[in-house]
């Protein structure tokens, strides 16, 4: 694929994580690297440890074997408040927006973490936070050009349509101005027009921003159009790891989908 | 209207004259990233001069057509004006044609350079650049997207804008020259028209054409430097282009680009438009969007839009034209001002609206006085294409739902024995580009323009269309058959958003329908009617007895006009689809093509007049991609009331 930034050095590595829930095996000693620019994808059936795989990254669960290194750096004791300061945004399966707020405040929200002024600064509204207010929100309208939501800017979010709200969700993680974006099943639950369109989003952003992009998919045809590498779960190991092509073709990987008798 | 502008021949010597004396004043609008952002008099000026140096270095000359293909957008309106201070021609292209539709123009205007507005656009002439051998540069506006693209011909509007302002910079005697050398006879752009029959054909206006009509309007109907215009339709519209190009250069007023097509209604609500010109369609959306909140509104809400809008009925259009009217009722329309019509007014941004007209195609006259009665001056006015548009405007004293107004200053009028209406006017175009032919058929040696419409002046003066003359027609009993007329009637009902009319040379007249699915839905919604998708709803029992109400209440109506009473509509069917333009059906102004869908739908055609209770049917439908696939259904065929002449009572 021919892009705006080359994929680059190795910017997110996971080394032999396992996670545990009491006898629940979620992950099991999983490993693979991350580059930074491309599109890369991880798939696998239901309960395959797609999630949990995510939510460690985020920082939400903390693997009790394994490392994981982000620009070289290993870290350890990470919650998903330092996960967003490093620069790694995620949106939600099953989206987590709030639904009485109109677009434009909730894509605002995204800019929480490059707010500097203080609570009584912008209570009182003083010249440091209108200066703030205004740049965060060129930076938003700038996203909501680029995402093409302009007509439901001041709609409360509950009012709009999945496939919408979806995008909003995308909208507002954009807003952090993440170096990595973590998404939860982007597509889920779409018609195709809105897989489409979530597609040649989740490409611009790539394209434009240079944003890393991890993405956690159901539809194998959506993964295999927009992702560069391709790695594989299944019962919380890696089963497979590379490009479309080679993933496709990998017998290990067609078990676990179409399913053999487990031995 | 300032000194000297009538030695002002063409437009960019208009352009620069504004430039001149209210350099400062607003000339165009656009909301980027949220916020209205102005171009003034002297910036849009600036802009197409450099422009112009740009296109000028990269080899457009003088007598070379350049094609223009975007949305409203300030930069769009200044690569016109830029072309034409080169004296190059524009041929401005519909944004949404599909690639294959572009080709022709192109091939036919032997277009060198376009300037486009984005990616969607770059891709379509990409596409078909085989079939294109002349076009050798494509500038676009937009970068999203292209910055891979490495083809030859494309090169950023931006650059070649930066290289015209160096170029200006060092040398504008150059350009001032250009300006200068530009004459009133001169062509002033080429307009393709929809086309609907046969290929398109380009239709060649001078200068002269354009900027005389406009003038005579603007004075006529006062428009001043005051005035607003949203521009939202195509600018390859003709009226679009009069409206948001050549009046604003004649007049000085300003105009406004929407932010994106979704967000027209919003926009139009905060600029709040004086001087407004939309084809019937939008005002019919815009009305079929307050019924269905209407109906969604709390009982005394209702109670209220319904008492206020029947005495708006009785006597807003009276109280607009200045009639005497008593004072019980006009203090009643008052108060409906203050809680009905005044907030209807402020939700469709119609607010601050002196003058609106409507025109392309006939309007249901109950459309018509709906937004007359609530007190926006609606009007409609006469023209095409061929004419620079102005040829009949209803005058603000006197409007007649029926009519199209009396002739503009400067037009004369005319009918052949066949009732086709014959134009002579200064707006007159000069010719069809390189189709002498076709321009012979239509234009005849005194210079009358043959309309191809039918119908007759009444007792004031008014000019009333009918039909178009080829379209009008006759049931085997001699009843006059108007089909445009009867599917204008029926798409007045919300549900109905097309209808297609067939009769001639039958007994009795049967229709297609198109429901809205907006308000069907809504509707259906209601009445806790469960339905998978368009083609389910459409084949309902219970929409089949709601479009049956409104064919009946049409049939009633009907009715009462002694000459076409005969033509009510016997028997009707909901299509299985909605007509589209990418399937044909529809022209790209989306007036139904009546004859292509004769053709394409004659099983359905027979069946309405033999007499059957469904028909089956399978089509092929063309998505937005370019793909095409097939669906079939059996369709039901429903017999609706009709009402004897002389005995006609109001249905339901």
């Amino acid at each position: 694929m021919d892009r705006g930034r080359p994929i680059g050095e190795v910017l997110l590595a996971v080394e032999g994580v396992s996670l545990a829930f009491g006898g629940v095996k979620a992950l099991n000693g999983v490993s693979f690297d991350v580059y930074s620019h491309e599109v890369r994808a991880i798939i696998g059936p239901n309960g395959a440890g797609k999630s949990s795989m995510l939510n460690v990254l985020n920082g939400v669960y903390h693997p009790q074997q394994g490392r994981i290194r982000f620009r070289g750096e290993e870290f350890r004791d990470m919650d998903s408040h330092h996960a967003a300061s490093l620069g790694i945004a995620r949106t939600f399966q099953n989206i987590a927006l709030f639904k009485g707020m109109s677009v434009l405040d909730n894509i605002m929200t995204g800019r929480n973490l490059k707010m500097r002024c203080n609570f009584l600064e912008q209570a009182l509204w003083l010249g440091r936070a209108r200066r703030e207010e205004r740049e965060h929100r060129r930076a938003v309208e700038q996203i909501i050009d680029f995402l093409e939501i302009q007509h439901i800017r001041k709609t409360p979010v509950g009012r709009l349509p999945y496939g919408l709200q979806k995008r909003v969700e995308l909208a507002r993680a954009l807003a952090a101005e993440p170096t990595v974006l973590l998404l939860d099943e982007p597509m889920a639950g779409m018609n195709l027009e809105e897989k489409q369109d979530m597609c040649r989003f989740i490409l611009d952003v790539n394209d434009h921003y240079g944003t890393t992009i991890v993405l956690i998919e159901h539809d194998m045809g959506v993964v295999m159009d927009i992702s560069d590498r391709v790695v594989v779960l299944d019962y919380g190991r890696k089963i497979a790891d590379g490009t479309p092509e080679q993933v496709r073709g990998d017998q290990k990987v067609i078990d676990a989908y179409l399913g053999v008798a487990h031995a | 209207m300032s000194e000297g502008i009538e030695t002002l021949d063409t437009f960019p010597k208009l352009l620069m004259h504004h430039a001149r004396v209210r350099g400062d004043a607003p000339a165009i609008r656009e909301k980027d990233l949220g916020i209205w952002q102005t171009w003034t008099w002297r910036e849009f000026a600036d802009e197409a001069r450099f422009l112009a140096c740009g296109l000028a270095e990269a080899g457009l000359k003088r007598g070379d057509h350049l094609a223009l293909v975007g949305a409203n957008r300030p930069r769009i309106y200044a690569a016109i004006a830029a072309g034409q201070c080169l004296g190059a021609i524009p041929v401005p292209l519909y944004q949404d044609a599909v690639a294959t539709e572009m080709a022709f123009p192109l091939r036919n205007a032997e277009v060198v350079h376009a300037i486009v507005e984005d990616q969607e656009q770059v891709d379509k002439l990409l596409e078909i650049l085989p079939q294109c051998p002349t076009l050798k540069h494509i500038y676009y506006d937009d970068t999203r997207g292209l910055r891979h693209y490495r083809q030859a011909e494309l090169q950023a509007y931006d650059a070649l804008l930066a290289r015209g302002r160096e170029i200006y910079r060092r040398d504008p005697a150059f350009l001032e020259g250009e300006i200068a050398k530009g004459r009133g006879s001169d062509t002033a752009a080429l307009f393709f028209t929809s086309g609907t029959t046969g290929t398109p054909k380009g239709v060649v206006l001078t200068y002269t054409n354009l900027i005389e009509r406009s003038k005579v309007v603007a004075d006529w109907e006062h428009i001043t430097d005051q005035d607003v215009v949203l521009a939202f339709m195509p600018p390859a519209w003709i009226g679009q282009n009069i409206f948001s190009y050549a009046q604003p250069l004649v007049a000085g007023y300003c105009i406004c680009c929407p932010e994106s097509a979704e967000t027209v209604t919003t926009d139009m609500r905060e600029i709040g438009p004086t001087y407004y010109f939309a084809p019937p369609r939008v005002f019919e959306a815009l009305l079929t969007q307050v019924s269905v909140r209407m109906d969604d509104a709390a009982a005394p809400k209702r109670w209220l839009y319904h008492y206020f809008m029947e005495v708006a009925r009785r006597v807003g259009e009276r109280i607009m034209e200045g009639k005497p009217v008593s004072l019980i009722e006009r203090l009643r329309y008052w108060l409906g001002d203050l809680v009905v019509y005044g907030p209807l007014r402020n939700v469709l941004g119609m607010s601050r609206i002196r003058i609106a007209y409507t025109g392309g195609e006939a309007i249901g006259p109950d459309l018509f006085v709906f937004y007359r009665s609530i007190g926006v001056n609606l009007k409609q006015l006469y023209g095409s294409t061929e004419t620079s548009v102005f040829v009949c405007i209803q005058p603000n004293d006197k409007v007649k739902p029926d009519t199209v107004g009396p002739a503009v200053p400067g037009v004369e009028l005319k009918f052949t024995p066949q009732r086709e209406l014959l134009i002579r006017s200064p707006g007159l175009f000069k010719e069809y580009y390189k189709n002498p032919q076709a321009t012979m058929e239509v234009k005849d040696a005194e210079g009358w323009f043959h309309t191809g419409d039918a119908g007759y002046i009444d007792a004031d003066g008014h000019l009333k269309i009918i039909d178009r003359a080829k379209d009008v027609g006759a049931l085997t009993d001699g009843t006059l058959f108007a089909p445009k007329y009867l599917e204008n009637k029926l798409k007045f009902f919300p549900y109905i958003k097309e209808a297609v009319c067939f009769g001639d040379k039958n007994d009795k007249v049967c229709a297609f329908i198109n429901i809205d699915m907006e308000a069907v839905a809504n509707w259906a919604e209601k009445r806790n009617l469960a339905y998978s998708g368009y083609v389910d709803l459409a084949s309902r029992d219970e929409v089949y007895a709601l479009v049956r109400e409104c064919v009946e209440k049409v049939n009633a109506d009907l009715a009462q006009e002694k000459e076409i009473a005969n033509s009510q509509i016997h028997r009707f069917l909901i299509l299985h689809k909605e007509l589209d333009a990418d399937d044909e059906e529809l022209t790209r102004t989306r007036k139904v093509r009546r004859r292509f869908i004769g053709e394409k739908y004659a099983p359905l055609v027979a069946a309405l007049y033999d007499g059957n209770q469904s028909v089956h049917i399978e089509a092929q439908v063309r998505y937005e991609d370019g793909r095409t696939g097939k669906i079939s259904a059996d369709l039901r065929i429903a017999d609706a009331r009709t009402f004897p002449p002389a005995a006609a009572v109001r249905a339901a």
